[in-house]
């Protein structure tokens, strides 16, 4: 009888991943998910990237060459909307399944079929706005920041598909962030205070909380555009009434926090990054918990410094010119604090601690044409040219990005067991840094010349820099497929990792086997 | 689950409700804000009452006016004069040239707006067509006025005024008004066309 008890308990402690591909459909294991929300957004990735390609491809010489104005829109709009929503937001829920329930020694994420469930609406949600490319009148054309009434009035039909896309995104970042919630609230192993937690959980702890305040207004905004078109309601329709700068305010009372959503998580892996491969303790620890909440806090009290030319009053820009500027103390802080943990370190230069120092460097660039346009009077010249384009994408492609793939790096050999191809790795690491910087440094001069963003011809005298921009993009888009290659050889094997995996790394998921078992702290560990 | 994780999912849902109805009360909050705020240069769309507001010696004010077609409103509109130049504390009168270019009936509404936005608030107007809707039969036309005074609480750093003017088609919402009307009279207007 207790031999019959014992072997179903020896059952149920140790048994693997289903086979087949019902594993993946019904799976409510935190690292199946999370494995499914990183190739999912890397799918993505590679689509909206294409479309960054159709664009640059377009803009390599003056005068329309491939593809018309109005599909030229359409590549525009969903090369934003997919980079956001599709590769840059699930890459980061992805890392935060298979990092956050390991980091705080939970078992798993604390709502494991909702987990399920908002991996697997959002292919849905994909498949209905990239369906839209096939629909009479086209796909989305307003850009990825749908003003009305671009967006209502003059919108194509597809608008709607596009709006219950948007709607099932924001449900899957809600039960995204609640889960984590969750999680890091109510299972945090014994010991494991708020401010022993590792600065990934802390960063996305933040995050989570930002997408639960805001997702909700996103959905609201959509609601509300979906209600003129359909419902003959007025919100953003001056003719009945409503107001068109109204939804710029509530568009960007969502759109800021977002815009931190993005960078949060990336702040968190840079620093455990940057302090293994420094084989120094992370210099500023509590100082980086504060600076990330101030800049949430903060990132909901400037939505307008998107709005400086709509004819605000000038207590409002001045305002709103300065609360912006202060987001630049704690972003200095933390600048400050990584480049205190690399002095007299003894750092090593592989591929993850690479990108995380390009992440620094390149991300303070961006910062810093951020603090340029946050200049109300200046705003008026920059607003609408390259030089935002050059901005926003300095912080998303160099910072977002570039700590997802050193994230990936990272803890790749933790996820598989096996690691990365080092030599291919900095080879990947060196396309991508000289890429990114050809592709967008350029950018800022032919924005401050006068440039303006979302056209699909210009003036001969951007011609030279739009063709470096292009030739840059085509070789960072080019180095992606390598990425590719680098991760599937390592899924497939390679040299085995050591449970610790790097010299310097520290915190709890170093503690279990390389590759992780399937099921880990089913007995929760204990945090000195 | 524990009950802590009960507890934090209710508060969160609770947050995720609230947040989201916020996002649709910022609609009357916005409009409340730019009410009090005087902000974005609306102005209130009745007469005065105020019989105070006229003075001797007030400054000088051009005023440019400037008129708009929302959408694709077909109706021609435009101010009879572009500018004129008037005086705080007084009463002038301008009319705007209207005719209906289409070969049906149709209502519109004029919405007024003002630059720089802190003009608004002493910007009194005694009648004007954007009180009330216009009706217009096929090809009709006419002068549209608009009697208006500064109060001189103006700030002395605005010397000049654009009051700008879009007309909207409100036809659609006004088929019920439209039965009873169109037997009795035509437009509403106070002048007859000059031209």
């Amino acid at each position: 009888m207790s031999a019959v008890i014992e072997s179903h308990g020896h059952d149920d402690h140790h048994h693997g991943p289903a086979k087949g591909l019902t594993r993946w459909l019904y799976t409510t294991n935190h690292k199946d998910i999370g494995s499914l929300y990183l190739w999912f957004s890397f799918a993505m990735f590679l689509i909206g990237g294409a479309m960054a390609m159709v664009i640059r491809a377009e803009l390599f010489q003056p005068g329309m060459q491939i593809v018309e104005p109005e599909f030229y829109n359409q590549m525009l709009t969903l090369h934003g909307l997919i980079m956001v929503f599709g590769a840059v937001m699930p890459a980061f829920v992805g890392l935060a399944n298979w990092l956050v329930p390991m980091m705080v020694g939970a078992p798993d994420m604390a709502l494991p079929r909702m987990n399920n469930l908002s991996f697997w609406i959002l292919p849905f949600a994909f498949f209905i706005l990239l369906s839209s490319l096939f629909m009479e009148g086209g796909a989305p054309n307003f850009g990825w920041t749908f003003y009305a009434p671009l967006s209502t009035t003059y919108a194509p039909p597809s608008v709607t598909f596009f709006i219950f896309a948007v709607h099932i995104m924001g449900a899957s970042s809600i039960m995204g962030s609640i889960n984590v919630i969750v999680t890091i609230m109510n299972m945090r192993a014994p010991g494991m205070t708020l401010m022993k937690m590792p600065l990934f959980v802390w960063s996305w702890l933040i995050t989570a909380y930002l997408l639960i305040a805001v997702m909700p207004v996103l959905a609201g905004a959509v609601t509300m555009m979906l209600m003129d078109i359909h419902f003959g309601t007025s919100f953003f329709n001056a003719a009945g009434g409503g107001d068109p700068v109204l939804f710029q305010h509530i568009f960007w009372f969502f759109g800021h926090p977002e815009v931190y959503i993005m960078i949060l998580p990336a702040f968190g892996i840079a620093s455990h990054i940057i302090e293994t491969f420094s084989r120094k303790q992370l210099f500023g620890y509590a100082s980086m918990v504060w600076a990330m909440a101030s800049i949430a806090i903060l990132s909901f009290v400037v939505w307008a410094h998107h709005m400086f030319t709509v004819g605000l009053p000038l207590a409002a820009e001045l305002f709103f010119m300065w609360a912006t500027m202060l987001i630049a103390v704690p972003t200095g802080v933390k600048v400050f604090n990584w480049v205190t943990t690399m002095f007299k370190g003894s750092i090593s230069y592989e591929t993850p601690m690479l990108f995380a120092i390009a992440f620094v460097v390149l991300f303070t660039i961006g910062g810093f044409s951020g603090l340029m346009l946050a200049i109300t009077p200046a705003d008026f010249q920059y607003h609408d040219t390259y030089f935002v384009v050059a901005h926003f994408h300095y912080v998303l492609v160099p910072g977002s990005i570039f700590s997802i793939m050193a994230a990936v790096y990272y803890w790749i050999p933790k996820w598989t067991g096996n690691m990365y191809d080092e030599r291919l790795g900095k080879l990947h690491f060196w396309l991508s840094f000289i890429g990114v910087n050809v592709t967008f440094f350029p950018q800022h001069w032919i924005g401050l010349a006068g440039m303006p963003r979302r056209v699909p011809d210009y003036a001969l005298q951007f011609a030279d820099w739009n063709m470096i921009s292009s030739v840059g993009a085509f070789l960072f888009g080019a180095s992606q497929i390598l990425f590719m290659y680098i991760v599937l050889k390592t899924v497939m094997g390679g040299k085995k990792a050591t449970p610790q995996v790097w010299e310097g790394s520290r915190g709890l998921e170093w503690t279990v086997e390389s590759p992780a078992p399937y099921h880990t702290f089913t007995t929760p560990p204990k945090v000195n | 689950m524990n009950e802590g994780s009960k507890k934090t999912i209710k508060t969160l849902c609770f947050a995720i409700l609230g947040m989201f109805t916020f996002s649709f009360a910022l609609v009357p909050l916005y409009n409340v804000f730019c009410e009090v705020t005087g902000l974005n240069g609306k102005i209130e769309l009745r007469a005065t009452s105020n019989k105070d507001i006229e003075i001797d010696n007030g400054r000088d004010i051009s005023i440019q006016f400037v008129s708009h077609n929302n959408e694709e409103m077909p109706w021609a509109f435009k101010p009879s004069e572009d500018n004129i130049q008037v005086k705080t504390g007084k009463y002038h009168t301008a009319t705007f040239y209207v005719k209906n270019t289409t070969n049906k009936r149709m209502v519109a509404q004029a919405i007024p707006s003002v630059a720089p936005s802190n003009a608004a608030a002493h910007l009194k107007k005694l009648e004007c067509f954007c009180f009330e809707k216009q009706e217009l039969a096929p090809g009709e036309e006419a002068l549209l006025p608009v009697r208006l005074i500064f109060d001189d609480e103006l700030p002395s750093s605005i010397n000049s005024v654009v009051l700008s003017y879009t007309i909207f088609d409100v036809t659609d919402y006004n088929d019920i008004e439209f039965a009873q009307h169109d037997s009795e009279h035509h437009a509403n207007h106070e002048m007859e066309p000059s031209i």
